[in-house]
């Protein structure tokens, strides 16, 4: 019989340091059998134990595509990730899930696809990207926006900057200062970004401006509330409709599955209604920020 | 359904003959005017019972869903959920119908894709015998339709003078009957007349009611008002009202570790949305920093979430959180205000304008 709280084994493979604060794991389940049958959507999460200490929800950052090895991006801001970043290479950790909703996969295909990132917000927006771009001939136009404070706070650095030279999706990178000098890429906020594409109603559909007002377009954003307030208010100046804007919410969890209200918002709950609502929805939920 | 007629004098055999079944828990005092279901350790503990308690402290989730719990035992080779024993049956005879809609809004929780069987492998073995009840001045059971029970029981008696209508649920209800066949009879037409009337007579006994139909709505649109400031400054999140309410089921699970500080516990506990971490995010942002906004939250879940995701509200009108709260909150009564209930007057008057 499975029980849904039991956390099975992961052995942690690889540690990529993102910055001070932030890491990249790289897991796998010890459980051959459990591996195969892990098969998540991108924005789903999973419930990561640290045995002694506790558990915490987690977005999953790899894509469905690449299966196997789970990618989880992590900062340190709690006793479960203090824990996890005392941990090594070849360590184990507790992980259950796939749990929440995702990004909603089956209307985004077909349309064009906007992704709007901040800071740490890359994390889960990273697995609908690579979701994406893996099955690039479900989607038509893809452009990415992604701002952090500096240079030093991009995460995943160089595969961004390789989705530069490509020429099937539109990547524009921007940090609100360079003190290294060495950046290459925008700076300023990542709402100027908005200026280089055209979003505006009616334009054609180019990798230099989405119809965003039609029906041809979503939106995915993630990132710090300063950033969601400025990203929303450009979308709808261009014309996004609210339910077509994809925003995730994070909250307390403790059972991951809809039973212990933890992570219950207005109406909703986190774990299994979110983690991705549409603006639509936030707007109508009450303790939202 | 089977129905059959129990004289009040053949009660207490009755619930005796039980003991061949399982352990049998009956209603009982605890003190001046609090009750509690007990198990009866000796024939002679059935002169304890209390047929017309209004409510236990607890009500029923203590048998199946534990104050704490062990979800799991760690170590080096993963989780282990630990054994739970089955052997026991438990027969829990006396209980309200509230309570038992209490155990159906609890099942409906701890189902669904995510099987929750620390609760249901306990509730396999336990019987529940309903015992028809009039109410106090605390119960409101009948505004949220919850005053009758048409399943969740093995047996209900209802009270009629001189004899209880048993109407038989479920199979192991038949067996409990068959126990003793003789001490039950065949019900007549007297017997429904003489149902009939107590319950038109319970229905007209309730001292409280409360519209849920636009309650919701009223909540949503007074969403802002200073009345649930007034309430949370009142409120001192003890936690009394979560603890004794039948249908509310959040809990925390944290983790305990063992001196080789290698393996350990996973553990459940009861927790409380008015607690002040309930909402709290790892980095410290509190969702629902201010205590109004969680008193608010309890209660709108109560009546309007809970309801969205399965179909009705979860409070069952046991009133339980009224008569314990050590603030003297009366929910209802709140209720009844921000409706506007006593003042129709002055709105359906014509205006002078
Ligand atoms: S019982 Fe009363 S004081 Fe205690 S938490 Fe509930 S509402 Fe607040
Ligand atoms: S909210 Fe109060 S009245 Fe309603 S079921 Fe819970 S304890 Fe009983
Ligand atoms: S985390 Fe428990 S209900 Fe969502």
């Amino acid at each position: 019989m499975c029980n849904p709280y039991m956390p099975h084994l992961a052995k942690i493979i690889r540690i990529i340091p993102q910055m001070d604060d932030v890491r990249l794991f790289q897991v796998r389940f010890e459980d051959e059998k459990i591996r195969d049958e892990f098969k998540h959507r991108p924005g789903q999460f999973v419930m990561v134990s640290v045995p002694g200490i506790g558990e915490a929800p987690i977005s999953i950052s790899s894509s469905p595509t690449r299966p196997g090895i789970i990618e989880l991006c992590i900062r340190r801001a709690g006793k479960v990730t203090d824990a996890l970043f005392k941990l090594k290479e070849n360590d184990a950790i507790g992980l259950r899930g796939p749990y929440g909703n995702g990004y909603f996969m089956e209307k985004i295909k077909g349309n064009n696809l906007l992704i709007v990132a901040g800071g740490i917000g890359m994390a889960p927006l990273r697995s609908l990207l690579w979701y994406s771009l893996d099955n690039r001939d479900d989607f038509r136009d893809i452009i990415l926006m992604y701002g952090a404070k500096n240079p030093n706070e991009v995460l995943f650095k160089d595969e961004l900057f390789s989705l530069l030279h490509r020429d099937d999706i539109k990547c524009l990178l921007t940090v609100d200062r360079d003190d290294t000098g060495t950046w290459e890429a925008n700076v300023g906020v990542v709402t100027k970004l908005f200026d280089l594409v055209g979003l505006d109603q009616g334009k054609d559909n180019s990798f230099n401006s989405m119809d965003a007002s039609s029906v041809t377009t979503y939106a995915a954003i993630c990132g710090p509330p300063i950033m969601y307030q400025f990203v929303l208010q450009k979308l709808i100046e261009c014309g996004f409709p609210k339910d077509r804007i994809m925003m995730s919410l994070e909250r307390r969890m403790q059972c991951g599955i809809g039973k212990c209200l933890h992570c219950s918002v207005g109406h909703k709950y986190t774990c299994t209604d979110g983690p991705i609502f549409t603006y639509w929805d936030v707007m109508n939920m009450q303790e939202v920020v | 359904m089977k129905f059959l007629k129990l004289s009040t004098n053949n009660l207490h055999e009755f619930i005796l003959s039980l003991r061949k079944l399982g352990e049998v828990h009956i209603p009982i005092k605890k003190g001046e005017k609090s009750f509690v279901f007990r198990k009866m350790n000796e024939p002679g503990d059935i002169d304890k019972i209390q047929l017309d308690y209004h409510r236990t402290i607890l009500p029923l989730k203590k048998y199946f869903y534990h104050p704490t719990e062990t979800m799991f035992e760690f170590s080096r080779d993963g989780f282990v959920p630990p054994e739970q024993p089955l052997n026991v049956h438990d027969i829990i005879f006396g209980v309200h119908a509230c309570d038992i809609h209490g155990v159906l809004t609890l099942d409906l929780v701890f189902s669904g894709k995510y099987q929750d069987d620390y609760y249901f492998n306990r509730k396999k073995n336990v019987s529940i015998i309903g015992l028809s009840c009039m109410p106090d001045e605390f119960c409101f059971c009948n505004s949220m339709g919850t005053d009758y029970v048409e399943t969740g029981f093995d047996l209900f008696l209802s009270e009629t003078p001189g004899a209880y209508l048993v109407r038989v649920g479920t199979s192991k209800g038949d067996d409990m009957v068959n126990l003793s066949k003789e001490l039950f009879g065949e019900i007549t037409h007297k017997d429904i007349d003489a149902h009939k009337e107590y319950s038109l007579a319970r229905k007209k006994a309730f001292k409280r009611s409360l519209d849920i139909r636009n309650l919701p709505e009223i909540m949503d649109l007074e969403y802002e008002s200073n009345l649930w400031d007034e309430l949370g400054n009142r409120c001192t999140s003890c936690g009394t009202c979560s603890m004794v309410c039948p249908t509310c089921y959040c809990y925390r699970i944290f983790d305990t570790i063992n001196m080789d500080m290698e393996s350990g516990m996973r553990r459940r506990q009861w927790d409380c949305c008015l607690f002040r971490d309930h909402a709290m995010v790892a980095g410290g942002h509190n969702f629902r920093q201010s205590r109004s906004d969680r008193f608010k939250h309890r209660w709108l879940h109560k009546q309007q979430s809970f309801a969205g995701v399965f179909g009705r509200p979860s409070c069952v009108g046991c009133g339980r959180c009224i008569e314990d709260c050590p603030a003297s909150i009366d929910i209802v009564a709140e209720s009844n205000k921000i409706q506007g209930v006593g003042r129709e007057q002055s709105c359906l008057s014509p205006t002078t304008e």
